[in-house]
């Protein structure tokens, strides 16, 4: 959109209303510019309150703690919790939302993908408390059987080591809860992707004998690399954020365990934050904060980073 | 073949062509798999829901093995890939179905007058409703929008009328990216931490509620109005400062019309966005039993957190022994929140149509 032909306004050419036209342009690049720079300070000021309200929680009396004693103590399971929950999202999630995406994009004829991708963006305006009752009420009481079955048949793994929770409220639901949040947002980035592929390297691909897979593996999914990585890092990022559906479902305690199926569940750093949140005195609002703080780093890397990926692979799409 | 001079010396040894499946292969496998499926579900005694999943199991196997006997192994890689991507795509329908079955099953039961028409005041056991939560998500949200959608605009102006190319455009455009990966939550703390450091540790409002959620609320309009002033064309920017028009003036009078349609697109999906936000409201605005309709005093309920909350203490099991009368709110609150959400959705949908030929037009 950087047009050259774009001729500057006839500022000084007017000879009427000059001063009225001078002043209304100036308000109006001041308010544009304002409006832009507040959001650089929002940010900033994001940054600056979180830390402010959030230091004082690294030092609160150990009794704030506990189980732990200590910040990092009280953070590590938590961190462990979070970034368990967002892997495990992750893992359900990545390869559904690619399968629809190239559903939509290569698959299914232009009378059943329109409508289906308007579905799967539906599934994002579904609000995340919603998502909560719903795996808290009825996936998790319909999954513990294949939970139950799971620690009969896999419990060599300790993923599935057990004792079954009896009520499904595990790890395992959680993660499938997040991974439904999630697809949606994986799907429709990777879905634009797959549809930036060149027409004519696709054709080029099926006119050398390739059958479909073939041509997708070889000229869409190259193409869109990059693309499909940074898609997996929003949806790692949303994850890892997420609070309400991991709070409802679980009934945290403060352990560190790979076991996905027990009754005793790691909490993340968001549900900790909403369950713990209520009867919280100033002192624990403190490391509360401070964790929130956590997070938002934790966040923070992972956007950047698919931002980053994003943006070095426009460049050398550019060249 | 018989104009060829010198046919290569691999032909007859190359077919040129290789078996293929029938047509009705497909049918054929399909019909298969479900009586097979049904066979296994009735010798071991399974549900419906194993007879389906035992069946697309079967049908997505079946079809890549006979193509592996009877094409080549190609072929038979090309058949599971698509069996597969249908069925990861039908399998992911299947939640959205199940959910929204489920609220409007439960919560068409408890969505009644008085349920819409009263508070939780005083309402101990069943009964109550969500009159209040209502108005507070309804307030919480509007005053969200009206902070979010001058700031998102302008920001956007900037960014394509002014700032072109500027490093402070750069800049604003990576920080409204960082800013949409912002964890709800975050937001919420953000609220409480500004809001608690100048006021004191013990205030809640609603317009505390409202500052997390245009947090979250801002880069969807910018991000959305950028994309719509873009697509205006230059011609009439020109056109306009041909005829004399003051900069300002083209952008009030031309630029933001033209665009118009798509903005409201953008700022109600923002607001579908966000009217469901539980965590930072849980935080910032908070529970309370009565009408609230001052934002900026006192806590202030909204549907999230009302469901939330009657989620976590749904009360005691009613004498008959079924479920606490709390679940019965939670759901009802839900259905109604799905409505609204689903309202706004489709409400964007027909502005963007409404629109979308008359841009189209003029471009």
């Amino acid at each position: 959109m950087s047009a050259p032909t774009l001729t500057e306004p006839p500022e000084a050419e007017v000879r009427t209303n000059k001063q009225t036209t001078r002043i209304g342009d100036r308000i109006f690049a001041g308010l544009s510019r304002g409006s832009s720079l507040l959001i650089m300070l929002t940010l900033a000021s994001v940054f600056v309150f979180l830390a402010i309200e959030g230091i004082p929680g690294l030092r609160q009396p150990e009794t704030i703690y506990r189980p732990a004693t200590t910040f990092i103590g009280y953070t590590a399971p938590l961190v462990f919790g979070t970034v368990l929950a967002a892997v495990l999202a992750l893992i359900l999630a990545v390869p559904f939302a690619f399968g629809i995406a190239l559903f939509i994009s290569h698959y299914a004829p232009t009378r059943i993908a329109v409508p289906f991708a308007y579905l799967i963006d539906l599934l994002a305006a579904v609000p995340s408390v919603v998502f909560g009752l719903w795996g808290a009420m009825a996936l998790s009481a319909a999954s513990q059987p294949v939970q139950a079955w799971l620690e009969e048949h896999a419990g060599f793994l300790p993923f599935f080591a057990g004792p079954v929770s009896a009520t499904g409220r595990t790890m395992l639901t959680a993660g499938i809860v997040l991974a439904i949040m999630i697809l949606p947002i994986i799907t429709a980035l990777s879905r634009e992707v797959f549809a930036r592929t060149p027409r004519l390297h696709e054709e080029a691909a099926l006119a050398l004998g390739a059958t479909r897979w073939e041509m997708i593996r070889m000229a869409v999914f190259p193409y869109g690399r990059s693309g499909m990585v940074s898609a997996v890092m929003l949806g790692l990022g949303r994850a890892l954020g997420e609070t309400m559906a991991v709070a409802m479902v679980l009934s945290a305690s403060p352990v560190v365990t790979l076991n996905l199926i027990s009754s005793t569940n790691p909490a993340t750093v968001a549900s900790n934050i909403a369950a713990s949140y209520k009867e919280g005195t100033p002192g624990k609002i403190h490391v509360l904060i401070a964790t929130g703080l956590v997070l938002f780093v934790l966040t923070f890397a992972v956007n950047f980073a698919a931002r980053w990926i994003t943006s070095r692979n426009e460049r050398r799409m550019a060249r | 073949m018989t104009s060829l001079e010198s046919p290569p010396a691999a032909a007859d040894t190359l077919p040129i062509s290789h078996p293929r499946l029938p047509s009705w292969a497909g049918l054929v496998v399909a019909v298969i798999a479900v009586s097979l499926a049904g066979l296994i579900t009735l010798l071991l005694d399974w549900g419906v829901v194993a007879l389906a999943v035992v069946a697309l199991l079967l049908f997505t196997v079946g079809l890549p093995i006979w193509s592996l006997i009877l094409e080549n192994r190609r072929s038979a890689v090309d058949r599971l890939m698509t069996n597969l991507v249908w069925a990861a795509s039908l399998v992911a329908v299947l939640p959205l179905v199940w959910l929204v079955w489920l609220v409007v099953a439960k919560g068409g039961s408890a969505v009644n007058g008085e349920f819409l028409m009263s508070s939780m005041r005083n309402v101990v056991g069943v009964g109550g409703g969500i009159h209040h939560a209502i108005f507070g998500t309804l307030l919480v949200t509007l005053v969200a929008a009206l902070i979010s959608v001058p700031i998102g605009l302008f920001t956007a102006i900037y960014l394509v009328e002014y700032g072109k190319g500027s490093r402070l455009a750069r800049w604003t455009t990576f920080l409204v990216d960082v800013m949409t990966g912002i964890p709800s939550i975050v937001a919420g703390l953000f609220a409480l931490a500004l809001f608690v450091l100048v006021f004191g540790p013990e205030i809640r409002n609603g317009f505390m509620g409202s500052v997390a959620l245009s947090l979250l609320m801002i880069p969807i309009v910018v991000r959305s109005s950028e994309e719509m002033l873009r697509l205006v064309p230059d011609d009439l920017r020109e056109a306009s400062y041909a005829l004399g028009v003051p900069k300002w003036r083209t952008i009030v009078k031309v630029v933001i019309p033209t665009a118009l349609g798509g903005i409201i697109t953008g700022i109600t999906l923002a607001v579908a966005r966000v009217i469901g936000e539980t965590a930072p409201l849980l935080l910032t605005a908070g529970l309370t039993d009565s009408d609230n309709f001052n934002p900026f005093s006192e806590r202030m309920t909204t549907l999230p957190v009302y469901i939330f909350s009657q989620f976590s203490s749904p009360g005691v099991r009613l004498p008959d022994g079924s479920d606490p009368p709390g679940f019965a709110r939670a759901w009802g609150a839900a259905l109604v929140l799905i409505v609204i959400v689903m309202a706004l959705n489709i409400v964007a949908r027909i502005i963007g149509t409404i629109f979308a030929p008359a841009s189209s037009r003029r471009s």
